[in-house]
């Protein structure tokens, strides 16, 4: 055992320093796997980073929603609707919710004001999201007004500071009073912007759906498990299109890889004529290319992946923007939290160092067959 | 010590350009001797040595190192029975460039995964006994021809083989270094190795360290002179 | 089907695997007519350096095989989120009649392969390489074998839809479920974990028996097979309850979630080297008489079945500490 590792250590040391010694060559290797890593790692983590946003912001969300349509559009829930409900089966808790969005022109931002149903805030403050107190300059305490839809002038003091903590789902949240909401959007007594239904079996859900279809013609009930599975399903499917056609560009890259290593130069022909002269066998010659592109594997995928995250959380995936905005519907600023997940490590593995590894396979054989009595001609 | 039996070699079997080199070779090597394979050029001496050498399989015949039959084996066990048995000593020096002496010396041994520590040592004594040791650093490109050779020497007894092959060995050499390997040589035969070299060169072949000379021509021995210097032979 | 990136991977990996053997069987063809140890002509040569890539070929299917399980199940997890009624990998593999199919073939490649390796390890080791001929014969057997775990889990992946409701562990392994594993998850937790206990100790047993006399081979390669079964069941009746907490959670799956700290890979990686390990001890007894094998042979059964004894002890030792660190109570008294 202990002389299987220091043979592995020798070849090993023997890769290393004929990697060194072939610089030119073994950079531009790096540089493309390194670049297709890159590319691959961005897309992934990228991907991954709004589809774990999605779930984070419908965890907290209710089961069921209900909108009224009028006229296919969102409308306002009138009074009587909560009422007739009673009582579906499974039906844990109902509540209408009020919420709006509203345009400060001050940031030029929108900011989402909305009632919550526990811990009322008093009248007359409200309790802001971290971010946009920092955009607007607000401190505990401090006195802030809108001008509403309608012209009049609010204002409300600033009661508490959301924790930066949960700044993805409250950047641009305002939370305030039921009356205060009512005034400043004039929405008369006993109407709603939707009604919220939480069920506590999942397997219920559906029925309690259906119900709802039959009992409100006129509204449309919204499974959170249906918006979860539409986003994981349309972020798996692009992420899935990107990555075929990036399959492309692997096929590319495998083929550039067994190029690569099937033109050896005269120079390593006779080095490995001369290695196995002198006593390495087909074998060691084999383990020795095998650490090679172990090595370089590594490399590159190490490479490639930290310049990924790079990219994709410290300039908010940059390169894509361009490309992708219509992804970012969720979050038109998104700051992705950095979320790094062993199974995409895996996949990405598997997606750059399997084809790489397949490429190289014969060509390396092939060097290593090399006729022991090739140097003495 | 080495028996060859009825040894052929061909190349390109099969095709039209197909090659004997070798045909019928008979041959009996004895331990602790110095053996000189002479003969003119194509004549087959440097592919029977890479035949006695392990370093290639007759296609037909048998090699018998002390008393095993090792024609039929596969490489596999062929490198093992060569990295153990000889010692390499090429005429184009083929030491691995970029490399330091040291290095290079060390190369045969990995494979074995020995020791580091001890593996370093043996090579430092090595180089030292044939005075390189203020020359290990240096990348073997930058010695001078007999220097190269002697590192080349130097790795060919890292692995403390029983016999030391070496082809042409004196080719590239002038008449000083050629005699300074020939003085080499002798004391690697005085410390009990075995030595089977092929040499056009008459300073070579006429020397009196060589025991035994074999004449090739066509692939064939055509004469095999036993009797030299057997006084001076170890018993 | 759905696009997904592991899944394209999969697809991928089991493409150029099956394509890597299929181009290659040509080779190993040519080594079963025309392989002759004694001859030195150039074809003996040239079959010989082809002995080469064979091997280096099977090692990198092995090893794809052994990534492209634990994907194919970590996937399966993974992408339980988008189907109804899934709630782990269980249900996923549930949504057709292929997925569960698929990743038993998967496994049994594996464990095949491992073997194939076996038999090529001693054989190399011998100066006559007595085995090659065989061993060609069992490779071109494997490819079949390949290509069926391949089709099934393309059938797999193209059958997966996302609106199909499909059932999860919590219907597949509860006591009610008809079938086999039904039946696992409801036998008795006494009586299952004396066999469990049994079957561990017999694989363990047998071989730390061939160690120190070198006979009972078919034993070991039997028991290990025989205690992977039960071990299996084990996992499902009871070992995972204690792992959940939970007196009616059944899953074999749900160990490996991060919930549950990846409890799982504790549990089957020593399950599936001892199985290996035990099957190779069997694989290769019957040529322990060839007569260039008669020493390698048990040599190198002795150190598989030793590994096997490790691995089946350290399962055992795993599985009870979970038992023993659960806050669960299954058997009173
Ligand atoms: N791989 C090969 N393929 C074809 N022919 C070969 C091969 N190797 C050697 N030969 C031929 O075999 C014959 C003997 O070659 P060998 O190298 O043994 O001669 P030699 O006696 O060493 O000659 P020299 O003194 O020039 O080194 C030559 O005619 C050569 O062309
Ligand atoms: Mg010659």
């Amino acid at each position: 055992m202990n002389a299987w590792i220091a043979k592995q250590q020798y070849l090993i040391d023997f890769t290393l320093s004929s990697l060194a010694r072939r610089k030119a060559k073994n950079l531009g290797l790096l540089i493309v796997y390194t670049l297709i890593v890159f590319l691959l790692a961005s897309v992934m983590l990228f991907t991954h980073a709004l589809r774990h946003e999605a779930a984070h912001v419908l965890d907290g969300a209710p089961e069921v929603v209900l909108q009224r349509m009028v006229a296919g559009r969102h409308d306002l829930i009138p009074p009587g609707y909560l009422e007739r409900l009673g009582r579906i089966r499974g039906v844990q808790n109902k509540e209408g919710r009020l919420w709006g969005y509203y345009y400060d022109p001050v940031v030029k931002a929108n900011y989402t004001f909305m009632v919550p149903n526990r811990e009322p805030v008093p009248a007359g403050t409200l309790v802001v999201g971290a971010a946009l107190a920092k955009a607007r300059g607000l401190a505990v305490g401090n006195v802030i007004s809108f001008r509403s839809y309608s012209g009049k002038l609010f204002g409300f003091s600033v009661a508490r500071i959301l924790s930066p903590d949960t700044e993805l789902v409250s950047a641009d949240l305002v939370l305030l009073n039921e009356g205060d909401f009512r005034n400043f959007f004039e929405i008369a007594p006993g109407y709603f912007t939707d009604i919220a239904l939480s069920v506590a079996n999942p397997q219920e859900v559906r029925n309690v759906a259906t119900k709802l279809a039959q009992q409100f013609p006129d509204s449309r009930p919204i499974l959170r498990d249906e918006i979860l599975r539409t986003y994981e399903s349309i972020f798996n499917w692009r992420e899935g299109i990107v990555l075929a056609l990036a399959s492309l560009a692997i096929l590319a890259f495998a083929i550039f890889a067994w190029e690569k290593a099937s033109g050896l130069s005269a120079e390593e022909k006779r080095e490995i004529g001369i290695l196995k002269a002198i006593g390495w066998e087909t074998g060691d010659v084999i383990k020795m290319k095998f650490w090679e592109g172990a090595l370089v594997s590594l490399a590159a995928f190490v490479f490639g992946y930290v310049l990924a995250y790079l990219h994709v959380f410290h300039t908010s995936a940059m390169l894509f923007t361009p490309v992708l905005k219509g992804w970012a519907v969720l979050y038109p600023h998104f700051d992705l939290p950095p979320v790094i997940d062993g199974f995409q490590v895996a996949t990405l593995f598997f997606f750059t160092v399997f084809p790489y590894a397949a490429a190289t396979l014969v060509p390396i054989w092939r060097a290593a067959i090399t006729d022991p009595d090739s140097v003495m001609r | 010590m080495i028996e060859l039996t009825d040894i052929r070699k061909a190349f390109n079997q099969g095709r039209e350009n197909e090659f004997h080199a070798l045909g019928g070779i008979d041959l009996q090597l004895p331990a602790q001797r110095v053996t000189a394979l002479r003969g003119p050029s194509g004549s087959g001496k440097t592919t029977l040595l890479s035949i006695i050498g392990c370093l290639s399989r007759p296609t037909s015949g048998r090699v018998r190192l002390k008393g095993q039959d090792i024609s039929g084996l596969p490489e596999r066990f062929l490198t093992d029975i060569r990295r153990q048995t000889f010692g390499f000593v090429f005429q184009q020096f083929n030491l691995i460039k970029g490399l330091s002496a040291l290095e290079n010396v060390m190369l045969p041994a990995y494979p074995l995964g020995g020791d580091w520590r001890e593996l370093h040592e043996k090579a430092q004594r090595l180089l030292g006994d044939l005075r390189l040791s203020h020359r290990r650093e240096a990348r073997v490109e930058w010695l001078s021809g007999g220097e190269q050779q002697r590192v080349a020497i130097a790795r060919a007894l890292i692995n403390d083989p029983e016999i030391i092959i070496a082809d042409e060995p004196t080719a590239n050499l002038d008449t000083a270094l050629s005699m300074e390997f020939m003085a080499i040589l002798e004391k690697l035969s005085a410390s009990g190795k075995t030595v089977i070299l092929t040499s056009h060169d008459p300073l070579v072949v006429d020397s009196s360290i060589v025991h035994q000379v074999v004449d090739m021509r066509d692939g064939r021995v055509v004469r095999q002179d036993t009797t030299r210097n057997t006084m001076e032979s170890p018993a | 089907m759905i696009f997904q990136p592991a899944i394209i991977a999969l697809l991928l990996a089991s493409l150029v695997c099956v394509g890597l053997l299929v181009v290659s069987a040509p080779f190993a063809f040519d080594i079963i007519r025309h392989w002759n140890i004694r001859s030195g002509s150039e074809r003996q040569l040239v079959l010989e350096r082809r002995t080469y890539l064979l091997s280096t070929l099977l090692t990198f299917v092995f090893a794809t095989q052994l990534v492209a399980l634990l994907l194919f199940v970590f996937n399966a997890d993974k992408m339980s989120s988008m189907f109804v009624g899934a709630m782990c990998a269980v249900g996923t593999l549930n949504v057709n009649v292929f997925g569960f199919p698929a990743l038993i073939a998967q496994i049994v490649v594996f464990f095949l392969a491992a073997n194939w390796l076996v038999i090529n390890h001693v054989d190399t080791r011998a100066h006559d390489y007595p085995l090659v001929r065989i061993k060609y014969i069992l490779l071109l057997a494997l490819l079949p074998l390949l290509l069926v775990a391949a089709v099934l889990q393309l059938r797999y992946f193209l059958g997966l839809k996302a609106d199909v409701i499909t059932s999860c562990c919590g219907s597949l392994f509860s006591e009610e479920a008809p079938g086999v594993t039904g039946d696992a998850a409801a036998s008795p937790p006494l009586p299952t974990m004396i066999a469990f206990y049994v079957a561990l100790a017999l694989a363990a047993g047998a071989g730390l028996f061939y160690r120190l006399r070198k006979r009972g081979a078919y034993f070991v390669a039997l028991f290990s097979g025989a205690a992977f079964v039960v071990a299996m069941a084990g996992i499902l009746s009871f070992v995972s309850l204690y792992i959940y907490e939970h007196p009616h959670h059944h899953c074999p799956f749900c160990v490996l979630k991060p919930e549950y700290h990846y409890q799982g890979y504790w549990l089957y990686l020593p399950l599936f080297i001892g199985t290996a390990a035990g099957l190779g001890v069997g694989a290769i007894q019957p040529f322990s008489r060839v007569p260039s094998l008669t020493v390698i042979v048990p040599a190198f059964a002795r150190k598989l079945a030793t590994l096997a004894a490790v691995m089946w002890s350290l399962f055992a030792a795993v599985a009870s500490f979970m038992i023993l660190n659960s806050r669960l109570v299954l058997l009173e008294g």
